[in-house]
C-alpha cells in the first residue's frame, strides 16, 4: 500500500508531532508513504484568495508532481487535504479554469490529468482502509480509561458528495469508530465539527475566544480527558490559545489536544517519544500516566455511571 | 383516387402562434403539399368552433383526411378523433402532430420553429394518406376491482364501489387494515378522535358482503389488459389459521416474547411476538412475527399454541399465491416517513428527547405506549417546553424538494396538544406556514391565541452542547429568526421533528409491475394533474391518496372516492372500446422462428405448434411495436404504423427539409444543424 505523502508546511512548523506520528503510524500499519518531491505550499485560505488563479495553480503544481505510478495522496493536514480536492474538483469541471491551470502547469513541463488522483485525508486512509480488523489486531497498549473528545473542525469532513461513501459532515464517525477500536471511552461530542475560528485568533480575538470556548466547554462538560484533532489549525487554535480563553472567560480549562495519530501510535506500542509527544503546549504527559496506568483497575471511574432504565422509558431509535 | 387532405394549424393562443409563424405554415401547406386541398389556422383547434372546422370541411370539401397541428396528442388527440368521427370520416384517418411540446415551448427562434412546424406538418400529411380506417374492439369488463392499499383511501374506494353493488378484492400488505390514519390521536383541523371517525369505516369493510379483505398480503404481478386483469396475490403465513381463530387475544397475553414495535407504535412503544397492530385491527386475527418468536428463533416455546383454545396456530403454515380475475385496479398504497436521521445535525437516534412526528402521534394516542400523556422518553418527565421543527426533509434540496403538505397543519394539531395536555410551552420553527384548506387558516389563528410561539426560520442544528448558563441539560435549537434578523439559540426540553411524507420504498416496482409510471420523486404519476388527477395513462388502473402525492385525509377521501366513481362507471358501461392499434402476423411470411414469443412484453404472442405458427392474442396486445421491429422476416405489422407509414413520415419530415434549402428559407436551421444533427 503506497500513498503520496504531502505534509504541508504546518507539519513541518507548528505541527511536527503530526507529521513524526504519521509517519510512524503509517510504517508499523505497512503503509508506505512517498513524499511528494518539491513540494510547495498549498496557498492555506490566503493564497487563492489573493490571486484564484495563481491560488489553484501552486495546489495543481502539487498534484502534477506525485509520482505518475501512484494513485492515492495522502494529506495529514485538513486545509492542504480540502486545497488539493477544490483544485482537483475545478480542473476536473471548469473546462476554462482546467485548461488556464493546464497551461500553467506546461510552462514549468509539468502535467497533471484532472480526476487521476484519489485525495485522502489521513483519518480516512486508516480508518477506511486499514479498518477495524487490522487496526484491532495491531493494538499492543488499549487507551482503556482514557476519555477521549473527537474533534474533526470543518474541513476534514466537507466538501461532501464526491465519494458517495463520505463521513456525515454534521455528524462525523470516522475518529470516533477508531477510538473505540483502540479501547478509549469516546465522548459523544456534539460540536466535533463546529468551527475552532481558524485564522481568527489573527482578525477577531474575541471572536475567536468565544467559538474556542465552546469547544473547551463541551469538552470538559463530557469530563473528556483529551481532546483529539485531525487538522493541525484545529490543534493549535485549541493547544496554544487555551490560556487566553481562560484569561478571557475566566475559566480553568486545561485539557491537552493532540493529534489522533499520537495516541494511535501509543496503542500500537509506538514509544511516546517517536510520537511527538511533548511538543503540545499543555502537557499530556500527566493525564495519560493517570489515566492509561490504571488499566489493571479494570474500574472506570470517570465513566458516567449509567442510570438503570425506568421501565417506563420509551425505546431509544432503533440504528439501521 | 387521390385522397383529400385537410391540414389544420393550431395557435393555442400564444403558445404555439407566439413562436411559430401560424399563418404561413398553413398557407406553405396547401401551396407545396400533395393532396392537401384545404389547410387553415386558428386560434384554437380545440374550441367547438375550431372542432366545427373541421366537421364541415369533411363535408363541404369531401375530406378523406385530416391533419391537426397542435399540442401533444396526449390532450386532444380525442378530441380530433372525435369531431374527424362527427364529420363521417373514420376517427383513424385523422393524424396529430405536436407543434407545442416540440416546437414552440422548446424555443424562441421562431424561424427554426416555422421551419420545423412545416417539417412536422409535411410528414403528417405524407404519413397520412397511407393511413387505415380502424375500429376500437369492444371488450368485456369484469365487475370486480382490486385496490392495491387499505389505508383510508383505499378503504373509501372500496365502500364506495362495494356499495355500488360490485365485489372487491382489497388488499393490504400490513396485518391489518387501517394504515397511517389509525396510528392518529386527533384530526386536524376539527381535532375530532381519528379512530372514532376511521374504526365504522373499517368495520364496514370487515363486514360488507361484497368486500373480500385480503391482509398481509402483497400484490405480486399483474397482466391483462383493461376490464380483463389477472392479479397474482402472494399472502404471508400468519401461522393463525384465519377460520379458526376467534381473536380472543389469549395467545398475545401468554406470549412471553416483547418486541419494539418500529411499524405500528413508530418504534416507541411494545408489542408481542405474536400480536395485532392495535385493539380495533381488522380482521382481528393476530399474526406470528417470525423474526422475533421464539420459537422460530430458538426452536422451542409454544406457548401460543398451547393457550389457544381452539388451536388456530399452525407453526409450518406456508405462504400462498393465488390468482383473482379483475376489471380495475385501484393504487392507494400511501407513503412512508421520512428518516430523520438523514437530517444529522437535529441528532434524531443521539439525543432521546428529539421526537418524529409519527412518534409523537403514537404518544398522544391515548391508546398509544404512554396512555396519551406527553412525555420525555424517560416515560415519566413532562416537558416544560417543547420545540417543533417544521420541513424536516421536505421543501430541502438536500432531499426532497416537495412540500409535503401536511405537516404544517400537523404541527398546529400538536401544538394544541401540547398546551392542552401539559403546562409547556411550545414554540414552531418554520419556514412559511400553509394553511391553504377549509377550515386550516382558522385552526392557524386558534393556535395563535391559544398561545403556540412561532419564529420564522430554518433550524440549523439541534443540539445538547450547552454554551451559555441556563441551556445545560436542555437541547438547544439554533436558528436564524427571519423576521427579527439574528439568531436565536433556544433551549427546550424535547424537540418535534416534522418529517416529510415520502414515496413507498418499492413504489417504482409495483409501478413497472402495474404499468404505471412515477415522478422524479418517486409518486406515482396520473393521466393528467389537473383534469384527470385519478386515472393513469394505463386503462384500468387508477390512483388515489397518498402514493400520488402528499395529501391530508380529506384529500385522500375524495380522491379514493373519485377513483371508484371511475371505476363504477367502467363497470357500468359493461364493455370498453380497446384501441385497434395493435399487430398482426403474416401467417406466409413467417417462419415460425418464434423471436417474437419472448420480445412481447405483454404476452400477447402464442405459438401454434401444429401449424408452426406464432399469432398475436388481439386483446392482450397494446401496440408497442417491439415485435415488429424484432420479427426477422417482416412478417408483423403494426396497424397504425406500418412501414409504410412510417417511411412516408420520413419522407414528408425530409421533403421540407429540402424544399426549404432550395428555397433558402430552411436554410438557417440547416446551417445550425438543428435537424441533422
Amino acid at each position: 500500500m503506497t500513498f503520496a505523502y504531502y505534509p504541508g508546511c504546518s507539519l513541518e512548523a507548528s505541527s511536527e508531532a503530526y507529521d513524526i506520528s504519521a509517519r510512524a503510524v503509517c510504517e508499523r500499519l505497512g503503509i508506505e508513504l512517498q513524499e511528494i518531491p518539491d513540494w510547495n505550499c498549498c496557498g492555506a485560505t490566503e493564497a487563492s484568495a489573493l490571486g484564484y488563479l495563481s491560488g489553484h495553480a501552486l495546489v495543481a503544481r502539487n498534484l502534477a508532481l506525485v509520482d505518475k505510478s501512484l494513485k492515492d495522496v495522502v494529506a495529514p493536514c485538513a486545509s492542504c487535504f480540502l486545497n488539493l480536492k477544490k483544485t482537483d474538483k475545478l480542473m476536473k469541471e471548469d473546462r476554462k479554469i482546467g485548461g488556464k491551470l493546464a497551461e500553467a502547469l506546461e510552462a514549468g513541463g509539468l502535467a497533471y490529468e484532472p480526476g487521476s488522483l484519489r485525495i485522502r485525508h489521513l483519518l480516512e486512509v486508516v480508518h477506511r482502509d486499514i479498518g477495524h480488523d487490522r487496526i484491532q489486531q495491531a493494538v499492543v497498549r488499549p487507551l482503556t480509561g482514557l476519555r477521549i473528545a473527537p474533534y474533526y473542525g470543518c474541513q476534514v469532513v466537507r466538501p461532501v458528495g464526491d465519494s458517495g461513501d463520505a463521513d456525515d459532515p454534521e455528524q462525523p464517525q470516522a475518529m470516533d469508530e477508531l477510538f473505540s477500536w483502540l479501547g478509549a471511552t469516546v465522548v459523544d461530542y456534539p460540536v466535533k465539527a463546529h468551527c475552532c475560528g481558524g485564522h481568527m485568533t489573527q482578525i477577531s480575538t474575541e471572536m475567536s475566544n468565544e467559538l474556542l470556548r465552546r469547544l473547551l466547554y463541551t469538552a470538559d462538560e463530557h469530563q473528556a480527558d483529551i481532546i483529539v484533532c485531525a487538522c493541525p489549525m484545529c490543534q493549535l487554535n485549541l493547544d496554544a490559545y487555551q490560556g487566553k480563553v481562560n484569561n478571557a472567560f475566566n475559566t480553568a480549562f486545561d485539557v491537552p489536544i493532540l493529534f489522533f495519530s499520537q495516541l494511535l501510535g501509543l496503542a500500537l506500542g509506538i514509544e511516546a517519544d517517536a510520537l511527538g509527544f511533548g511538543k503540545e503546549i499543555i502537557d499530556s504527559k500527566d493525564v495519560l500516566a493517570a489515566k492509561l496506568d490504571q488499566e489493571e483497575t479494570a474500574e472506570t471511574p470517570s465513566a458516567p455511571r449509567r442510570t438503570r432504565r425506568v421501565s417506563r422509558s420509551l425505546p431509544m431509535p432503533k440504528k439501521d | 383516387m387521390a385522397e383529400k387532405v385537410g391540414v389544420y394549424i393550431c395557435h393555442c393562443g400564444s403558445n404555439i402562434g407566439g413562436v411559430v409563424d401560424c399563418p404561413e405554415v398553413a398557407k406553405w401547406a396547401r401551396e407545396n403539399l400533395e393532396d392537401v386541398v384545404v389547410s387553415r389556422d386558428y386560434k384554437f383547434m380545440c374550441s367547438a368552433l375550431g372542432q366545427d372546422l373541421i366537421k364541415d370541411d369533411i363535408a363541404k370539401e369531401g375530406l378523406t383526411r385530416v391533419v391537426v397541428g397542435a399540442c401533444s396528442p396526449h390532450l386532444h388527440e380525442k378530441t380530433f378523433r372525435n369531431a374527424s368521427k362527427a364529420g363521417g370520416l373514420n376517427p383513424y384517418l385523422m393524424q396529430m402532430t405536436n407543434l407545442r411540446e416540440h416546437v414552440s415551448w422548446v424555443t424562441a427562434d421562431k424561424a427554426a420553429a416555422t421551419g420545423k412546424s412545416k417539417s412536422l406538418i409535411s410528414g403528417a400529411v405524407h404519413r397520412v394518406v397511407h393511413q387505415e380506417a380502424l375500429a376500437p374492439m369492444p371488450v368485456p369488463v369484469n365487475d370486480h376491482t382490486l385496490v392495491v392499499g387499505a389505508g383510508i383511501a383505499g378503504i373509501q374506494a372500496a365502500l364506495e364501489i362495494a356499495d355500488a353493488g360490485y365485489h372487491v378484492y382489497l388488499l393490504e400488505r400490513e396485518p391489518s387494515i387501517g394504515g397511517h390514519m389509525a396510528k392518529f390521536d386527533k384530526t386536524f383541523p376539527t381535532l375530532d378522535c381519528s379512530a372514532c371517525i376511521l374504526a365504522p369505516k373499517m368495520s364496514d369493510i370487515d363486514q360488507h358482503e361484497n368486500i373480500e379483505l385480503l391482509t398481509y398480503s402483497e400484490l405480486e404481478s399483474l397482466s391483462g389488459y383493461v376490464g380483463n386483469f389477472k392479479a397474482n396475490i402472494r399472502k404471508r403465513p400468519r401461522m393463525v389459521v384465519e377460520p379458526d381463530c376467534t381473536g380472543c387475544g389469549l395467545c398475545i397475553e401468554k406470549c412471553p416474547k416483547r418486541v419494539v414495535d418500529t411499524e405500528f407504535e413508530a418504534g416507541i412503544g411494545y408489542r408481542k411476538a405474536i400480536y395485532r397492530p392495535f385493539p380495533q385491527a381488522v380482521p382481528k386475527i393476530p399474526v406470528i412475527d417470525v423474526e422475533n418468536c421464539t420459537y422460530f428463533v430458538r426452536g422451542k416455546c409454544k406457548a401460543c399454541e398451547k393457550f389457544c383454545p381452539t388451536g388456530a396456530v399452525d407453526f409450518k403454515q406456508v405462504e400462498e399465491v393465488r390468482e383473482v380475475d379483475v376489471g380495475n385496479v385501484i393504487l392507494a398504497t400511501g407513503w412512508k416517513p421520512f428518516d430523520a436521521r438523514r437530517v444529522s445535525q437535529y441528532g434524531y437516534g443521539r439525543m432521546a428527547n428529539v421526537f418524529t412526528s409519527l412518534e409523537f402521534e403514537r404518544m398522544c394516542n391515548s391508546a398509544g405506549p404512554t396512555d396519551g400523556k406527553i412525555v420525555m422518553r424517560d416515560g415519566v418527565t413532562e416537558p416544560k417546553s417543547v420545540a417543533i421543527v417544521h420541513c424536516v426533509g421536505s421543501r430541502d434540496e438536500n432531499y426532497n424538494p416537495y412540500c409535503s403538505g401536511v405537516c404544517c397543519m400537523a404541527a398546529l394539531k400538536f401544538g394544541h396538544l401540547v398546551l392542552e395536555k401539559t403546562d409547556a410551552e411550545v414554540t414552531s420553527f418554520y419556514i412559511d406556514l400553509r394553511t391553504n384548506q377549509k377550515g386550516y387558516e382558522e385552526f392557524y389563528a386558534r393556535l395563535l391565541d391559544e398561545g403556540m410561539n412561532f419564529v420564522r426560520g430554518k433550524v440549523a442544528e439541534i443540539t445538547d452542547a450547552a454554551r451559555y448558563p441556563g441551556e445545560e441539560g436542555k437541547i438547544i435549537l439554533q436558528a436564524e429568526d427571519t423576521l427579527l434578523g439574528r439568531q436565536r439559540r433556544h433551549p427546550v426540553d424535547m424537540v418535534i421533528l416534522m418529517g416529510a411524507l415520502e414515496p413507498r420504498d418499492d413504489s417504482k416496482e409495483l409501478g413497472i409491475k402495474v404499468g404505471v409510471s412515477c415522478s422524479m420523486d418517486g409518486w406515482f404519476t396520473e393521466r393528467h394533474p389537473k383534469l384527470d388527477p385519478v386515472a393513469t395513462m394505463t386503462d384500468g388502473i387508477f390512483v388515489a391518496g397518498s402514493c400520488q402525492g402528499p395529501k391530508d385525509i380529506p384529500a385522500s377521501v375524495a380522491q379514493g372516492a373519485a377513483a371508484a366513481a371511475r371505476v363504477v362507471g367502467m363497470i357500468n358501461r359493461k364493455s370498453v372500446m380497446v384501441e385497434p392499434v395493435v399487430a398482426s402476423i403474416n401467417d406466409e411470411k413467417c417462419s415460425g422462428c418464434r423471436i417474437c414469443n419472448t420480445l412481447c412484453p405483454y404476452g400477447a404472442i402464442t405459438f401454434d405448434v401444429q401449424k408452426s405458427l406464432s399469432g398475436i392474442e388481439t386483446a392482450l396486445c397494446k401496440g408497442c411495436g417491439t415485435c415488429v421491429s424484432g420479427c426477422p422476416a417482416n412478417a408483423i405489422s403494426g396497424a397504425h404504423f406500418s412501414n409504410a407509414q412510417i417511411e412516408a413520415e420520413l419522407d414528408g419530415i425530409l421533403f421540407e427539409i429540402q424544399q426549404g434549402a432550395a428555397t433558402g428559407e430552411g436554410a438557417p436551421l440547416a446551417e445550425k444543424g438543428g435537424r441533422h444533427e
